[in-house]
């Protein structure tokens, strides 16, 4: 984790010792130049692409092994229209985590408050004074909710210029703990006027009556971080910013503001999913969003993406995402305990993992070949 | 940085803290859950004789973070009994899962050398030797619930039974089912010896009816999204089943929200602890959510009451006994439409 943190620190030792450096900005052309070339070697160009295809293969291989487990060990539930619904609706919710979150990781931070901004955020927008707003102050306060604390928390990384690992991680703390403050820890529920919210969770309001809206979120979230990502400048600046921040800062980008808008990201996607979840629970509680930085961060890792940034493709960690639901799905339906899929989750962890090195590494030796 | 490039940072600086401080006064507007009209709690059964002001007692009281409805209402039924006493002075801690927390919060208690400690432990194994520290002190130390190792830690325990509360719910599914069907079973956290215990209380009682079948069982976290989730994909895994006994009403919100969302109605619903959604869902008859299985969080009250008595040396006057009992376990009732008019005063939120 040493991606802006360590750079940072870097950067303002250049600014106080040498004062040429941070005296002269590059001028408007050049600064487009070395960006391209910035992004072009932090992330090797089209090798990157194909490597990040070969993770996902791999990941694809290791989604189609568990549907081939999941269609024998229950032949008559598993592949069924109804239990794909609830693999995807319950991918949904972490699914939209993991979108910011991959943003945040590739940009070489990371976020550890996802889980608590969420309860926070469920629990604001379920509170009887939010709830007298109607189904559209619920949506706002929660997409204010998060994106307020993405700020806070790019803020205080970006400028306050401490570890993104203990910023979050303060975060952590205290959103959680203000949403137990606000709920007195009380489950709240949505009244009768806010049930346009819940009914979205039903099969009549699905759409043409098989797609539920909850997975048309996710896939329009996906949809537009993949865009994000690899289709505009501010995508390419986040692979820049994560390979190599002190390059990115000599060629003139702005590292700082481009750091606050990945954490805002993150807590706008926080925000969407807290939504979602107040649509699936038709509440919201501080017990909420549990623990959902470590499955976040499992879905992105094993997407591919690297921890120390730079590297990472959207489409690996929503698959990540699938398998963690898949697995989740398959063992309920065979009436396995908790202790066993946790086993297997970590099993899976780094059997995937391994399955993505190795066709890497055959991959790398028949090109040299 | 040039000084046009700060000139502008300052600008959006100003522009973005003026946007977050007007969101924040919008939004601090929306964090209060106050009942426009607030109805007082119905007052707990009167306590005769005994009732009238006596020696003034401290009570110091402790207890976990309160992180779930169950926990939070252990708080509020020791406040509000507290309350209703001229005599009884609460010295309440601030509510902590972390055992050395609670252990320096219980050291700080005995120090003001409170007259009677009603301690609801984190972990009852941990603080087993803080509370014996107060023991040794002098101090009387109510144990509730989440029981200490060795008896020479409290003077008096009050608690609920989870393995009656799996027998009360068994049976009366069994009952209901006329002893015959297919039954699924949505538990709590799988390591917690009370999750342990509720399970083998219902399996127990299932056994009184050989043809009653449990299929199904999965293990949700006490809360509403990882019910939500575990339900969802139970009713998957089971396209048909007679009955379900969910172990806690809070976890059961997002059940009870799965069980919609897949539009299941062929089977009955037993719930836990005696949250009052879930009684007031029972009361209306609005879903398959026909019965609950209390775990009552009145023990916080009963805890002062008997604590008043301790520090006053009186006894409970509908007992022959000269002492006050060392242990009371409290029953957990099954709450259905028939009687839940009985309990819903005392259900939680």
């Amino acid at each position: 984790m040493t991606g802006p943190e360590g750079v940072r620190a870097e950067e303002t030792g250049a600014t106080a010792n040498s004062p040429a450096v941070s005296a002269a900005p590059p001028p408007a052309d050049e600064q487009g130049r070395v960006e391209a070339a910035a992004a072009a070697t932090g992330t090797r160009g089209l090798s990157r692409f194909r490597l990040g295809e070969l993770r996902n293969l791999g990941l694809i291989g290791v989604l189609v092994v568990l549907v081939v487990v999941g269609a024998l060990t229950r032949p008559a539930e598993f592949l069924t229209y109804d239990n794909v619904v609830v693999i995807l609706t319950l991918a949904s919710v972490i699914g939209v985590i993991t979108v910011g979150m991959t943003f945040v990781i590739i940009g070489g931070g990371i976020d550890l408050s996802v889980g608590a901004i969420v309860a926070l955020a469920t629990v604001w927008a379920t509170t009887k004074a939010t709830q007298v707003y109607g189904t559209g102050g619920v949506i706002f306060c929660a997409l204010a909710v998060g994106v307020g604390c993405g700020l806070v928390n790019g803020l205080i990384i970006a400028y306050g210029r401490i570890v993104a690992f203990i910023v979050t991680i303060a975060m952590l703390a205290s959103a959680r703990g203000l949403a137990i403050n606000i709920s007195g820890g009380h489950t709240q529920t949505l009244n009768s006027d806010n049930q346009a919210l819940v009914n979205l969770g039903y099969k009549d309001h699905f759409l043409f009556g098989r797609i539920p809206p909850l997975v048309i979120i996710f896939a329009v979230v996906v949809a537009l971080g993949w865009v994000v990502l690899n289709r505009t400048t501010y995508g390419r600046r986040t692979f820049a910013i994560g390979g190599n921040p002190e390059a990115s800062r000599l060629a003139g980008l702005n590292v700082r503001l481009h750091t606050l808008l990945l954490y805002a990201v993150s807590g706008l996607c926080c925000g969407i999913a807290s939504i979602m979840l107040i649509i699936m629970t038709s509440s919201g509680t501080s017990a909420n969003g549990n623990l959902y930085e470590l499955d976040a961060i499992a879905a992105v890792i094993i997407g591919g993406t690297l921890l120390s940034g730079g590297r990472g493709t959207l489409i690996g960690s929503v698959l990540g995402v699938l398998v963690f639901t898949t697995i989740n799905d398959i063992f309920t339906l065979n009436n396995l305990t908790t202790a066993t899929q946790q086993i297997a989750k970590g099993v899976i962890i780094v059997i995937a993992v391994l399955f993505q090195r190795l066709l890497a590494e055959r991959r790398a030796g028949s090109g040299a070949s | 940085m040039t000084s046009s490039q700060a000139r502008d940072v300052r600008r959006r600086g100003f522009l973005l803290s003026g946007t977050l401080a007007g969101a924040g006064a919008l939004a601090a507007a929306c964090t209060s859950n106050a009942e426009p009209e607030a109805k007082a709690p119905a007052a707990a059964t009167a306590g005769g004789a005994n009732d009238k002001p006596g020696k003034k007692v401290t009570v110091g009281f402790a207890g976990p973070q309160a992180d779930h409805g169950w926990l939070n209402a252990i708080n509020e039924q020791a406040k509000k009994e507290a309350g209703r006493y001229s005599d009884v002075d609460l010295k309440i801690t601030e509510g902590s899962n972390d055992a050395a927390q609670q252990a320096s919060q219980i050291q700080t208690l005995i120090n003001q050398k409170v007259d009677v400690l009603v301690i609801l432990p984190a972990d009852g194994k941990q603080m087993t030797p803080t509370a014996r520290k107060a023991m040794d002190a002098g101090i009387p130390v109510i144990n509730l619930d989440r029981v200490f190792d060795t008896a020479q830690a409290y003077r008096i325990w009050i608690g609920g039974d989870n393995y009656r509360m799996g027998l009360n719910a068994g049976n009366y599914i069994g009952q209901r089912l006329g002893g015959k069907g297919t039954v699924v079973e949505l538990a709590g956290i799988d390591t917690l010896p009370l999750t342990q215990e509720r399970s083998k209380g219902f399996d127990d009682a299932l056994k009184n009816y050989p043809q009653i079948k449990k299929v199904g069982r999965a293990a949700a976290e006490f809360n509403v999204q990882t019910g939500q989730a575990r339900m969802a994909e139970l009713l998957q895994a089971h396209p048909k089943f007679d009955a379900l006994w969910n172990h806690d009403d809070d976890q059961g919100v997002g059940a009870l929200q799965a069980i919609r969302q897949a539009g299941r109605t062929d089977f009955f619903m037993v719930g836990g602890a005696g949250a009052k959604s879930a009684m007031d869902s029972i009361k209306k008859d609005d879903s398959v959510l026909k019965a609950t299985v209390l775990y009552p969080p009145t023990m916080a009250a009963s805890a002062i009451r008997v604590a008043r008595l301790l520090g006053q040396s009186k006894i409970m006057s509908d007992l022959a006994e000269q002492e006050l009992p060392s242990s009371i376990t409290l029953f957990s009732a099954v709450v259905t439409k028939q009687n839940v008019d009985t309990y819903l005063p005392f259900a939680f939120e």
